[in-house]
């Protein structure tokens, strides 16, 4: 096939293009001086400065942060027990359990975001903060669960068997042998987790109520009401972030210790 | 011979399972946050809307067969249109990317894997915002076209359906090119030089040794992408117009605009259904693959 | 608890001695599933002694090494170790380690502390520690290497760091799990050699599972050879290669040139052996027990029992004719492969010497041998 080479080499590039040109045009005119059009009016940081002096945005900040934080650490929790408790049990109940956790990442979000709410609205909790954590964990507990699973399911099984057969009780065997081995695992599903948590908008949307905002309900109200430069300055940042946990999160589960 | 205590030595920890309920919180939670909250969904389904929202409790199917009602109908026919167009184009991009990237230097691969997914890493409000600020009125590709002397005014780009499939295409290109980059990596490339040897051409070794050999990556990638596509909100939110809705935006709809959560409901079972139609389409290939292979 | 050593059940294990054995396994069975997978072991093993299970794949060995190491129970019998039976008694309380096939080196641990880990288990003073790993990394020679990680070692390298792992721990018994598999060839055999060293010097008993029976036989002091689950044979190398009970220990051990017939008349104290193959005459066998004639048997001969004549050798033993096939040269011997009958080829061999006479493909010859050496299998 070397002859086609050339063409689907040419035609791989474009496509290339098309998944980067758009956030490039989008960080360079987060540096544009003019305030609506798109011509070029010098660079500026002045967009970037506008950020920082806007009290609602810094709040939705925090709340994005603590959100992700709070999800985060509850996924790890739980997901993390879930997929160390599904070792032992017989293979047809892991098999269903698997197939019960892609659930949670097939369905639209849409509906499980309108399906937290309604249940929230049923049990008269609050739409607010506390909800939002709750559905994020929701998302979250599979995520962790199968990034766990996929590295246990690697290990060696005759490195624990080493272990038992040099003395260690089963809570040695987990402190010393499988704990550490699952380390990059376990750093690479928190860093997942807390950026799906940090740029989840449709759960959130939908379970946060009046009185709570994240940065991407902020950013989902910002677009609705016009498109502005600052915008464009928040996106970039936004963007920054997320390639930033992405990366690291490649990184430390790189280290395959 | 000294006696031994049979029952108590037999088979420690085989039948009980000491480590099994550490599952336990986690599979409640998500019993009660996830099952509880759709079958909620599914019982609402059926019931009826009160005067002034909210929800009477009397069994109807009526919201279902609401939903014949053309202008239902006309969301549908959309939405699945939009997402199958979606997944045709993505095909047709991804294929020659995937298959570049599974031919590269092998120490290649995994940086090219990665420039194709980091994109789908970052946040998807912000995705989609780049792309109205590429379609606007007086937006880059308007300006492009009218440098090149291809059109005289502006297009209308922006609150299209156009601009939904783009936004589409471009969201979910990497969930097409990660299954089928593996297929075609798994692709003996001897089969091509052998196919190609037996005087088939360029057009035949495709459609007769790489497509129904990397058929499990072409499913599977054509599943990723209708899936979330189907269900999309945010790209029809963001880039269409009041005459693209898709289904996504109709539950919204009817839940947060209408109140009308009988029907809202019924419409997001309507939805789940489809996805559910795409992954058993999915899991019954990936079982007849590996039936297939290991019958072999 | 009476520590009585029940007699083992094969005859041929002849070198018993009354002390007390460090592993006493009686009668054990294991179901995996439907499928026998240990049907009725029993053997002992000394201290100080270097004990190979040898069999094909599935032949149930590997089950028997678990069971010692307390991975898997018996659903019968029983396991002793130093007079404690084992019944129920987990993995990290049996006074036994195992060398894993794979090594099972924690790869998030240095050399030192994977040698360590076993003492830390146990809570034993660091100091101590200290002297025992230098001591067990200076007996498989790692000597210096205690920093390093289990992926910057080569194979060799890494097969002394598991047995230095178990050897420090100084343990009843050290169970070798195909030890030497994971090496290549020229690796494997200096191992073979050093492994059998360290076990002397240290005094270890071990036993050890293993498919290769040459390895078998250079570092064991006696050999159990197991197939579909059951002991077939326990004794020295010596004894379980010239005197195999049956022909599958025959074949297994090595190659084994068979010649099916019947029992016939005695010649004084020996008896003729009529080959089914209508063109060989009679041959003289010797059998220890008194044979019915007309019995079914067949004669086995070792290679290196065989010897070859171009002329009918004047001697009253028994001799074959046959024509040479194909010589193989394989540098310090050559192989000949013998036609005796129309379906059966035996392989002979000599030294590659050239003051010998040379034997050609094609060549008509005699072999034969001494008398007790020619063994005889009944069905």
């Amino acid at each position: 096939m070397r002859r086609g080479w050339a063409g689907l080499s040419v035609v791989s590039i474009l496509v290339m293009v098309f998944l980067y040109g758009p956030i490039l045009v989008l960080v360079l005119y987060s540096f544009n001086a003019a305030h609506l059009s798109m011509a070029w009016r010098g660079t500026t940081l002045k967009w970037y400065a506008a950020l920082l002096h806007d009290d609602a945005l810094l709040a939705a900040t925090a709340n994005s942060l603590l959100i992700a934080l709070v999800s985060t650490f509850g996924a790890m929790c739980l997901g993390g027990l879930l997929a160390l408790g599904m070792e032992q049990m017989p293979h047809r109940r892991q098999r269903m359990i698997e197939g019960g956790l892609v659930l949670p990442l097939v369905i639209p979000e849409v509906m499980m975001g309108v399906a937290l709410m309604l249940f929230f609205v049923m049990l008269k909790l609050p739409l607010g903060i506390l909800t939002v954590m709750l559905g994020h964990i929701v998302f979250n507990v599979p995520l962790v669960t199968i990034m766990i699973r996929t590295r246990l399911r690697k290990l060696d099984p005759a490195l624990r068997e080493a272990a038992a057969d040099l003395g260690a009780d089963s809570w040695q065997v987990f402190r010393y042998v499988t704990l550490p081995l699952l380390r990059p695992a376990i750093w690479g599903a928190v860093l997942v987790a807390f950026t799906v948590s940090l740029d989840d908008f449709l759960v959130t949307f939908f379970t946060a109520g009046p009185g709570a905002t994240t940065l991407p309900l902020k950013v989902y109200s910002m677009i609705k009401s016009g498109v502005t430069p600052e915008i464009n300055a928040l996106s970039a940042l936004l963007l920054l972030i997320s390639m930033a946990c992405v990366a690291l999160s490649l990184h430390v589960q790189r280290r395959e210790v | 011979m000294p006696d031994h205590d049979r029952a108590s030595s037999q088979a420690p920890g085989r039948s009980s399972c000491r480590s099994c309920w550490l599952a336990a919180p986690g599979l409640l939670w998500m019993g009660l946050f996830f099952l509880a909250p759709l079958g909620l969904v599914f019982a609402i389904s059926f019931a009826s809307r009160g005067t002034y929202g909210g929800i009477v409790w009397e069994f109807t199917a009526a919201n279902y067969l609401d939903l014949l009602h053309p202008l239902y109908g006309k969301i549908l026919g959309q939405s699945l249109w939009y997402a199958s167009l979606t997944t045709a184009i993505c095909f047709v991009l991804g294929f020659p990317l995937a298959y570049v990237i599974a031919r590269s230097p092998a120490r290649w691969q995994p940086v090219l894997l990665l420039l194709v997914m980091l994109p789908f890493w970052t946040n998807f409000l912000v995705r989609t915002y780049a792309w109205m600020i590429l379609l606007r009125q007086d937006g880059l590709a308007n300006r492009f076209l009218m440098g090149l002397g291809v059109v005289d005014a502006p297009l209308e780009l922006l609150y299209t359906p156009t601009a939904v499939v783009i936004g589409l295409v471009y969201s979910y290109l990497p969930f097409m090119v990660l299954p089928l980059y593996v297929a075609v990596e798994r692709l003996d490339p001897l089969l091509v030089e052998a196919a190609w040897d037996l005087y088939a051409s360029r057009w035949s070794v495709f459609t007769r040794v790489v497509v129904p050999l990397t058929m499990p990556g072409i499913v599977g990638g054509c599943v990723l992408v209708f899936i979330p596509s189907i269900g999309a909100f945010i790209t029809p939110d963001l880039l269409g117009g009041a005459r693209s809705m898709m289904i996504g935006n109709l539950i919204q709809h009817e839940y947060l605009v209408v109140r009308d959560w009988p029907l809202g409901s019924a419409v997001s079972f309507v939805l789940m259904a489809i996805v559910m139609a795409a992954v058993v389409l999915y899991y019954r290939h990936a079982d007849r693959t590996a039936e297939a292979l290991e019958g072999r | 608890m009476a520590t009585s050593s029940t007699p083992p059940f094969l005859a041929s294990d002849q070198s018993l001695s009354p002390t007390p054995s460090t592993i006493d396994v009686r009668g054990i069975v294991r179901r995996h599933g439907a499928v026998l997978a240990v049907d009725q072991v029993s053997f002992q093993v000394r201290r100080g002694e270097f004990f190979s299970l040898l069999g094909p794949s599935g032949a149930g060995k590997t089950s028997v090494l678990r069971m010692l190491a307390g991975f898997e129970d018996p659903d019968e019998g029983d396991l002793l170790i130093d007079g404690r039976s084992m019944l129920g008694v987990p993995p990290n309380r049996r006074p036994v380690n195992l060398v894993f096939q794979s090594y099972a080196l924690f790869p998030h641990l240095t050399v030192f502390d994977n040698v360590a880990f076993g003492l830390k288990m146990r809570r034993v003073a660091s100091t101590l520690i200290e002297a025992q790993v230098r001591q067990a990394l200076t007996m498989v020679k790692l000597f210096g290497k205690e920093a390093r990680r289990p992926a910057q070692l080569s194979g060799g390298e890494q097969q002394r760091v598991a047995l230095a792992r178990a050897l420090v721990n100084k343990p009843a018994v050290v169970l070798l799990d195909e030890p030497l598999a994971a090496l290549d060839q020229q690796l494997r055999q200096a191992m073979q050699v050093e492994l059998k060293s360290i076990q002397q010097q240290a005094g270890l008993t071990c036993v050890c599972v293993t498919h290769h029976q040459e390895e078998a036989m250079m570092m064991s002091d006696r050999i159990a050879v197991m197939h579909q689950g059951r002991m077939w044979q326990v004794g020295s190398p010596r004894e379980v290669y010239e005197r195999p009970c049956n022909l599958f220990v025959s074949r297994f051990l090595g190659v084994s040139n068979e010649l099916p017939g019947r029992i016939g008349a005695p010649i004084g104290e020996d008896r003729l052996f009529q080959p089914i193959d209508a063109d060989q005459p009679p041959l003289t066998v010797r059998t220890l027990t008194s044979e019915q004639a007309g019995r079914p048997a067949t004669l086995s001969l070792r290679p290196e029992q065989l010897r070859m004549a171009r002329e009918r050798p004047a001697t009253s033993g028994p001799v074959l004719s046959g024509r040479i096939e194909k010589v193989l040269f394989a540098g310090s011997d050559t192989k000949y492969l013998v036609r005796v009958g129309p379906e059966r080829v035996w392989e002979t061999r000599m030294t590659s010497d050239a003051s010998l006479p040379s034997f050609a493909a094609g060549d008509p010859v005699f072999l034969h041998w001494s008398l007790p050496d020619g063994r005889l299998f009944f069905e």
